[in-house]
């Protein structure tokens, strides 16, 4: 079964990179504190924002590419196996955002993936 | 620990617990909603929206929208590396819904790679303190 496998790679690939952009942005506009702004103003200030829409686009198709993914396979499998963008997101986050990434947080990414390999069993 | 330390852990398990909850449920509605269609799924524009604006799959759709809103948030002041690895505790949640709710036959693999997956999550949030910008600016 080549479809589901080709879905969880497109699924991977987009939520990894939106939730790269998504951080860029969010960090860029600072803690978001809602007793002191209305929450209109707020969104409003986060529509503007490039990377923000991006993000927001690549999070679309990587959640049609999940409605697909949950029509032809399990929810038991199709849940787990996006878990996979956690070790693309990890490596990201070090080489990208530049975030320090300890020797446990490795680990954690390396136990996900052989997890998410022994779906493919 | 300082005010601010702990208004910030208090606020960061609240979002956590949203993002969580809305995500769990969001899934298994979608995945409902996608099982009991009358029609194939596909990308044509009829079939697409029908299914997008079927019950199950709106209240899935609503919900995902929710866990999408708090995570954001949550990224504002926590770090993608630690938000990731404890929201993913939804993840496994869900495939346990599947097997409860949909009746799904969960096979020894499967269930061994979701507790993998539990298990590389849990060694990132139990052994590690939050990275937040607040406690960065604490610290220095």
């Amino acid at each position: 079964m080549l479809l589901p496998w080709l879905l969880v790679a497109t699924i991977i690939v987009c939520t990894a990179l939106g939730d790269l952009l998504q951080s860029i942005e969010m960090k860029r506009h600072g803690e978001v504190r809602l007793e002191d702004g209305r929450v209109g103003r707020l969104l409003k200030n986060l529509a503007r924002r490039k990377y923000l829409i991006l993000a927001v686009f690549l999070m679309a198709l990587s959640f049609f590419a999940f409605m697909k993914l949950l029509a032809v396979a399990d929810l038991s499998f199709s849940v787990p196996a996006t878990a996979g963008s956690f070790v693309l997101e990890t490596l990201l986050a070090k080489l990208v955002l530049g975030e320090s990434v300890d020797w446990r947080r490795w680990t954690g990414a390396f136990l996900v993936a052989c997890g998410v390999a022994l779906l493919a069993w | 620990m300082s005010g601010t330390d702990a208004r910030i852990r208090l606020k960061t398990l609240i979002f956590l617990l949203i993002t969580v909850f809305s995500n769990c449920v969001g899934d298994l509605s979608l995945k409902w909603g996608m099982g009991h269609q009358r029609q194939h799924f596909s990308f044509t524009p009829r079939v697409f929206l029908q299914t997008l604006f079927s019950p199950w799959v709106l209240i899935g759709v609503v919900l995902l929208i929710v866990w999408l809103l708090s995570r954001m948030a949550l990224l504002s002041w926590a770090d993608l590396s630690y938000v990731l690895p404890l929201t993913s505790l939804g993840y496994v949640l869900t495939a346990i819904l599947g097997r409860f709710f949909l009746y799904e036959r969960v096979s020894w693999s499967r269930w061994s790679g979701t507790l993998l997956i539990v298990a590389g999550t849990a060694m990132v949030g139990l052994m590690t303190r939050p990275n937040t910008t607040a406690q960065q600016k604490d610290n220095s």
